[in-house]
């Protein structure tokens, strides 16, 4: 009978009138017409790259690269290849990232904060530098500082010093580090003992604090192990303290760690212009967590300290995330815009590939795949964060 | 028995009424944000008087590059020499009216499109008109004007152009996505998020380097775009798959009722949302959009890095003659100027659209 009724009302329905068939068709049609496109550009390309004699694949990567790039947290030279010459480029764009994203999360907090203040003078300063930080291209921004620091700065024979061992000229910025020392690799592998115990250590305190009830104070332990440790180390290696400073010789300065004006303006162009953002993501976020929650916190006789680290924060902080992630992409996708004022970051190094070999498709895929890869990972690793936070619902 | 009390006026005290008042309350209310208040004070007593005396007083207003050199405050004449290259780039300079006017109906035409009465379908015929004539304008060879190449066009018109012809074309194509995104068919849907993820997830100038490199491989032999319009495409392109998710948003933000009751009085998919989810979810989604034209007003400055003469370029080409040379802060404090009247009056109104629509009228 069943069957019987269904194919009725089969037959019935004319198949272009059916939405599962109609579904079909529209795919397939709108699958061709992309496939259409996607054929039409590709042989026009093929056409294009015979007649113009442009070779195509990934064989330039192994040849040698051949010019120079500035800065480089790896060796390299001009004999290297280019694959060697995209690593640095793409390892100069994750420093300033990172370090860009670290103090931008830091400033944004602060200004997010303080336009909350119940400081007028404060609050209004806040929301200045917020309105006018958003409103102006971060291109623009970069231009302004790079310009400043070449033009206003003095040159390495008059170097201001605002501190010691810090000299600023219009080729960078100069500081004094300590001279390299074995003992710091083991200072550095101290630092990462201590936070491998603290992370230990909290979960062993919020166990007993769980089962006993007795609290234990693990920031103050925890901060003292982390100053602690490496310094117990410097000592053991008899307290080195010879250190590298700068010294000017010709027309710049050799020895300790220069920091180039390109970096330092993309840097400034990128922090300032995000932290805008991020103040606007912050004060949302403390402002969406309802009155009654920090007078609730407060009346079962919380320490402010705690009020803000188990009731505001948490909650604050699933709606700060999101909108943060973004932010953060946002910061490591303008980096690119280093190419502009000659930072050697991945487009820049990628640039002058497809200028020296004429691969422009290959220089540009290669672009898009490892700005798709940061985003990717970036965004991968906020959701999973995201998750933890977002997980403290009952 | 005249004992009527005589109900006395008290005032309340001085200190917390009127000026003395509100300075106490809202800067010196607690140590805290004394120590605050006055640490502020004294930071912008360093920087802002020397600022000022930079910025006005020992400034050069209207002078030649030599005699700025001179002076010990800002060199405002590399402006003022120099503002209708910077405004106009190569455009010729007999015709520089002609910009200017179809700025001026741009500007015109956005401000009569503030208030939210005039939006009607006249509004929509003027728009079309108004991009019509400003094209017009911009090109010429029509009505005896003298045709100008596009090649020729740069400064603010083309910052303004490509950014609002960039919306509006990215428009149509970022509401189809965002469609697209939400349909149930799997693979539109696939494609869709593909496309929207893909775009997203690299940075503009990518883009942009695509547009200037590789366009023109992908065209037949014989075929040539010129510049300005590759670069146009690119954030088209660019442009679409951020209101692709704005939409979404709007999208999703309608109830489910919307959809069943459409499909309960017998529309059809393109019908329901035609008449039914669209002008409402577009309605919710205007003060996002009006962001995405302020961030696509400020991307159109990425133009400068593939050498098309938007308003920092022009700025740029002042700056390296031998005459101007090194007076970048006060070259780039004007264009910063320019792009920040621009964003904060669109900011401004998203605001205050913001605003009204949540009030709900």
């Amino acid at each position: 009978m069943r069957g019987f009724k269904d194919s009725a009302i089969s037959e019935k329905i004319p198949f272009w009138l059916d939405p599962r068939k109609r579904a079909i068709f529209f795919q397939l049609l709108t699958f061709c017409m992309v496939g259409f496109l996607a054929y039409y550009l590709v042989s026009n390309t093929l056409i294009n790259l015979e007649r113009q004699k442009i070779a195509s694949g990934f064989g330039f990567l192994h040849k040698e690269s051949s010019f120079e790039i500035g800065e480089s947290l790896i060796p390299y030279s001009a004999a290297s290849t280019y694959t060697r010459a995209l690593l640095v480029g793409a390892l100069n764009t994750v420093k300033v990232a990172f370090i860009g994203i670290v103090i931008t999360i830091f400033l944004g907090t602060i200004i997010g904060v303080a336009r909350l203040s119940s400081n007028w003078l404060v609050s209004k300063l806040a929301a200045i530098f917020i309105e006018v930080m958003q409103d102006i291209p971060v291109l623009l921004q970069l231009f302004f500082w790079y310009a400043l620091f070449c033009e206003t700065l003095p040159s390495p024979q008059e170097a201001l010093t605002p501190g010691a061992g810090i000299s600023v000229c219009n080729r960078g910025v100069a500081f004094t580090i300590p001279e390299a020392h074995p003992a710091h690799r083991y200072m550095l592998l101290a630092i990462l003992a201590g936070c491998v115990i603290i992370y230990l250590m909290r979960r062993w305190a919020r166990k007993r604090q769980e089962k006993t009830g007795q609290f234990f104070p693990t920031f103050r332990v925890g901060i003292a192990l982390l100053l602690g440790l490496p310094f117990v180390t410097w000592l053991t290696f008899g307290a080195p303290l010879k250190m590298d400073v700068p010294v000017l010789e010709g027309f710049n300065f050799q020895g300790g760690v220069m920091v180039s004006p390109e970096f330092i303006a993309l840097l400034m162009g990128l922090i300032l212009y995000t932290s805008a953002f991020v103040a606007e993501v912050v004060r949302a976020g403390i402002q969406s967590v309802s009155k009654g929650q920090k007078e609730a916190a407060m009346s079962i006789g919380l320490r402010p300290s705690l009020v803000l680290n188990l009731v505001i924060l948490p909650q604050a902080l699933r709606v700060i995330v999101p909108p943060l992630t973004s932010q953060m992409l946002n910061l490591t996708k303008n980096s690119s815009l280093a190419v502009a004022i000659g930072y050697p970051d991945f487009v820049s190094v990628a640039n002058t590939t497809i200028n020296q070999t004429g691969q422009s498709i290959e220089g540009v895929a290669l672009i898009m795949a490892v700005y798709l890869f940061f985003s990717l990972s970036t965004s991968a690793f906020m959701n999973w964060y995201n998750k933890r936070v977002a997980l403290v619902e009952r | 028995m005249k004992q009527a009390v005589q109900a006395e006026e008290l005032r309340p005290p001085v200190t917390s009424i009127g000026v003395i008042g509100w300075i106490k309350n809202n800067l010196f209310n607690g140590t805290p944000n004394s120590v605050l208040t006055l640490v502020t004070l004294f930071f912008l007593w360093k920087t802002v008087p020397p600022l000022f005396r930079w910025a006005f007083l020992d400034s050069a207003w209207h002078t030649t590059g030599q005699a700025c050199r001179e002076a010990a405050g800002a060199c405002w004449s590399i402006i003022s020499m120099n503002y209708r290259f910077i405004l106009f780039g190569f455009y010729p300079y007999e015709e520089h009216w002609r910009p200017f006017l179809a700025m001026m109906i741009l500007v015109g035409l956005l401000f009569y499109s503030r208030d939210r009465n005039h939006w009607k379908k006249t509004l929509a015929y003027a728009w079309i008109i108004g991009l019509f004539a400003m094209g017009l304008l911009m090109k010429g060879g029509l009505f005896g004007l003298p045709s100008v190449e596009s090649t020729q066009w740069g400064g603010l018109p083309l910052t303004l152009l490509l950014a609002i012809f960039g919306l509006t074309a990215a428009y149509p194509l970022g509401v189809i996505l965002a469609l697209g995104r939400r349909s149930k068919m799997r693979g539109i849907k696939v494609l869709c998020i593909l496309y929207i993820e893909l775009i997203r997830g690299v940075p503009l100038i990518s883009l942009l380097f695509m547009s200037s490199i590789i366009f023109p491989l992908f065209l037949p032999e014989g075929v040539t775009f010129n510049k300005i319009l590759r670069a146009q495409v690119a954030i088209i392109l660019f442009t679409a798959a951020y209101i692709a998710e704005v939409v979404r948003g709007g999208l999703q933000g309608m109830a489910r009722g919307q959809y069943e009751a459409a499909e309960s009085i017998g529309l059809n998919y393109y019908l329901t949302m035609r008449l039914i989810i669209l002008p409402q979810a577009l309605k919710i989604v205007i003060p996002p959009t009006v962001s995405i034209l302020i961030s696509a007003f400020k991307d159109t400055s990425l133009v400068v890095i593939i050498a098309l003469f938007d308003l920092l370029k022009t700025t740029q080409s002042v700056l390296s003659n031998p005459e101007w040379m090194g007076f970048s802060r006060e070259a780039y404090v004007f264009v910063a100027i320019l792009y920040f009247l621009g964003c904060f009056s669109m900011s401004n109104y998203s605001r205050k659209l913001e605003r009204e629509l949540s009030r709900g009228d």
